[in-house]
């Protein structure tokens, strides 16, 4: 028997991004509040500090930021006829752990979602007709409206000290943004960093081929900023170790350097580190939480009563937990019934290297996560006519140098030697000439591929692990071959001595092994209707009301963009609603 | 101040010292750091035949010449020894419980039992078992030619290991290799920050704010390692 903890008001499962946000709100609402994270405490000192933690290896390599695969991973199979394996060794994605979760180590790429995507389904029904979507593609509409999500995005924005250049403000279009995003009310709290030589070259031949090319919404602070709760960041210096690594400057936003400096003291909060939840705990009807159970330090089983359950870890462990609590009718790709673990979808991601002469000084070292990168949108969500392509979708591009990390991040052409002199020969002439420009695109979600628990293959403690049935689909091949011929006719425009491109093409499956990006998403997807999601348009779960759901396990397919906007603007959403309305008189928010 | 107020002739003043310190970076460090003034080091994980191994096949890896220091030079095979005694070594890492898949596509990823430690025991025995088996002799007693040649077919999977898969253990090798490199040198490899000075990288300098406006411009300091020596 579990040993039992004071009943709270709340619990919040995970303390990333989502889970800061709702220790906030929930909080300032007065309520007590337990926070139960399965990762360390972290804090940008002692666990950031320079320069211990600018080691490529311990952190870039080894991943010590990341969550231990040793204790729980996931396993993966292309389709659902086939044996999934484990994912044993870092790759393709990289998940967080402890206090900040993946918001530690993230890039900082702030984008918001462009209003269509949030009626992806009308939208294309709309402009090309029901069957320009493929009878096995199953998007679907958010039940929430970007202009109902502005104010959030924009709040947020503030909150992690954003750098960008407003496209559209208040409908008016701004020479140097983004022309294709949709309006913001306000300017970005600060203005970009200036850009690097890469994104320099970039920007210029994107304007010769009569693109607009602008600065990537960067969440790595260009100045002394104070944020809307007090909370101060520093300038970005371009360290060049800000994705995999933690921020040593106060720079890139994570809930240490933004939200959690403010709730550190309060009384009404508790964060339990190192604790591990197994359990969403149901009454007997099934459709009321009564708390969590979870392992503690010690390895000791703890329950932990609430009246309310906020789950706000990442998105894979959310869908897990709920698969393993028994909430929600898992999804049967046989039936399409059942929506826990559907609509699992990623993102496809294509590289162009260019390798410039020796008098072209890219200094690759010179990077942040997103800071100095300038970016195009001609070619992400509708904003172009995709009648003649014969897909849904599109990719974000822009010149996308995180760092000059030797081990990780050296690019050579795909004729040099991988070892011996002809291999240092090529390390030795290209590295400070070369630059990485990426198209990080879209995914759209499948009737086939779904997340549920695997048979076979136990985390640490015994329990499942999540399997991922996932492969590429002909939609996203295509969607990867025409943004990486755009990206390639920018690259054949800054007139490097040679480049070349990495991508998935037809019939190349889903590769476990080569980073794309841990932007995945689905599996408790939000949605107009108990029968085609697992949560309602404020987060809120149909079949257990006093549960929430928090994060890009909300999407009901994946965008070309960064998802840390659109799920903190959903969190933050959700959180008005709780404040104005579900707090005052617990309640299904939605009727079903 | 924007890039476009240097002259080239400024550009050439500031860039030159920049240019001698990395043209001259090689050689100083070789002939001040001999590698027999090394103290011995003694391996923690291999024995005597891993080690002539790991040694042989570093020092073709990544040879010694006119590029920059060579993988042994630069501490490689002491950097990899190191990591095998660490809990990476042990495949702390890694998700390890079976079944194991080792007929799963290669897209799913890693697939052994083996933890690198493993991986290195088996695939070195039974590399060294291969060459016996071909003329008698240990890989690295092989001419440089003839263990190309052999690490091009363990690469390749031309060669049929009786043990791990040839390519699965080279590639473990190779990475760890270049991760011996190019990894701080309090690590054990990249030894005087050579790995680093060869290419350019400053290390963990990680501060640019002066640089920010002279983009284009080739960054003119060293390397600094995490220990604040300097190069």
């Amino acid at each position: 028997m579990p040993s039992r903890k004071k009943p709270v008001d709340a619990v919040i499962i995970g303390y990333g991004w989502t889970g800061s946000i709702m220790a906030k709100t929930l909080t300032d609402a007065g309520l007590s509040v337990v926070a139960l994270e399965r990762g360390p405490a972290r804090d940008t000192a002692p666990d950031f500090e320079y320069p211990r933690i600018v080691d490529e290896l311990k952190h870039g390599i080894r991943g010590d930021l990341w969550q231990p695969l040793a204790k729980e991973t996931v396993t993966v199979r292309h389709s659902p006829g086939d044996v999934a394996s484990p994912y044993r060794q870092y790759g393709a994605f990289v998940f967080g752990t402890g206090v900040g979760g993946a918001g530690v180590h993230w890039n900082g790429m702030l984008w918001r979602a462009s209003p269509e995507d949030l009626r992806l389904r009308s939208h294309i029904e709309q402009r090309y007709g029901k069957k320009f979507i493929p009878e096995d593609m199953t998007i679907q509409d958010y039940p929430v409206s970007f202009e109902e999500l502005e104010p959030h995005f924009d709040h947020f924005e503030k909150v992690c000290g954003a750098t960008g250049t407003a496209g559209n403000l208040r409908g008016t279009l701004k020479a140097g943004g983004n022309p294709f995003e949709g309006a913001r009310s306000d300017e970005f709290p600060s203005p970009p960093l200036p850009p690097v030589y890469s994104s320099q070259l970039f920007a210029k031949a994107a304007t010769e081929l009569g693109y607009k090319p602008f600065p990537l919404p960067a969440a790595n602070s260009s100045r002394a900023y104070t944020n809307p709760y007090g909370v101060r960041q520093g300038p970005c210096n371009m360290c060049g170790f800000c994705e995999r690594f933690g921020c040593f400057l106060y720079s890139k936003a994570s809930p240490q350097t933004t939200i959690l400096p403010i709730l550190t003291n309060r009384p009404n909060l508790e964060v339990r580190t190192n604790s591990y939840v197994t359990r969403i705990l149901l009454d007997k009807s099934r459709t009321r939480a009564t708390g969590v159970v979870y392992v503690d330090e010690g390895g000791q089983e703890v329950e932990q009563p609430a009246d309310l359950v906020v789950l706000s870890a990442f998105q894979l462990h959310n869908v897990r937990l709920l698969l393993m609590s028994g909430v929600g009718k898992p999804y049967d790709p046989t039936t399409g019934q059942g929506v826990v673990g559907k609509n699992y979808a990623y993102q496809m991601v294509a590289g162009t290297a260019a390798f410039f002469k020796e008098d072209v000084e890219i200094n690759p070292f010179i990077a942040a996560g997103a800071a100095g990168m300038m970016a195009i949108d001609e070619f992400n969500s509708d904003h172009f006519d995709h009648a003649a392509h014969g897909f849904i979708g599109g990719s974000t591009i822009y010149a996308g140098g995180t760092g000059g990390r030797p081990i990780d991040q050296m690019l050579i052409p795909p004729s040099a030697p991988r070892w011996g002199t002809g291999w240092k020969e090529a390390v030795k002439k290209h590295y400070r000439h070369s630059a990485i420009y990426i198209a990080q695109g879209s995914v759209m979600s499948y009737r086939s591929r779904y997340l549920d628990l695997d048979p076979t293959y136990k985390d640490s403690h015994g329990l499942p692990l999540l399997r991922m049935t996932f492969d590429w689909h002909d939609n996203e091949y295509k969607m990867a071959a025409y943004s990486a011929a755009r990206m390639e006719e920018i690259v054949k425009t800054m007139r490097p001595d040679s480049f070349a491109t990495e991508m998935f093409k037809p019939g190349i499956h889903f590769d476990t092994r080569i980073y794309q990006s841990t932007h995945t998403t689905g599996g408790a997807i939000m949605g107009s209707n108990p029968s085609n999601s697992v949560i309602n348009r404020y987060s809120q779960s149909w079949d257990v009301p006093n549960l929430f759901v928090m994060g890009a396990s909300a999407f009901p397919q994946n965008i070309g963009y960064n998802p840390t906007g659109l799920l903190a603007g959903l969190a933050y959403f959700s959180a008005k609603q709780m404040r104005e309305s579900y707090l005052k008189s617990p309640h299904a928010l939605v009727d079903a | 101040m924007s890039t476009s107020r240097y002259s080239r002739r400024d550009f050439i003043k500031v860039a030159a010292p920049a240019a001698i310190a990395v043209a001259q970076g090689v050689t100083p460090a070789r002939s001040r750091e001999p590698q027999d003034a090394q103290p011995k080091y003694l391996p923690v994980f291999f024995n005597d035949a891993e080690w002539a191994f790991v040694n042989a096949a570093v020092d073709r890896l990544i040879p010694a010449d006119a590029q920059g220091p060579g993988g042994v030079e630069a501490g490689v095979p002491v950097f990899i020894d190191r990591q095998l005694d660490m809990p990476y070594g042990h495949g702390a890492y890694f998700y390890m419980q079976g079944p194991f898949h080792t007929d799963a596509p290669p897209s799913l990823g890693y697939q052994l039992q083996y933890t690198p430690r493993e991986l290195y025991r088996l695939g070195i025995a039974a590399a060294n078992s291969a060459c016996k088996q071909a003329d008698n002799r240990a890989f690295a007693d092989l001419s440089h030619a003839e263990q190309e040649q052999f690490l091009t077919a363990l690469e390749t999977g031309n060669v049929t290991l009786q043990g791990p898969p040839a390519a699965t253990f080279f590639a473990q090798l190779l990475s760890n290799t270049r991760e011996g490199y190019f990894a701080d040198p309090m690590y054990g490899g990249n030894r005087g920050m050579g790995g680093w000075k060869m290419i350019g990288f400053p290390g963990a300098r990680a501060d640019f704010t002066d640089w920010m406006n002279q983009q284009g411009r080739a960054y003119p300091y060293g390397p600094t390692a995490i220990n604040g020596s300097r190069s």
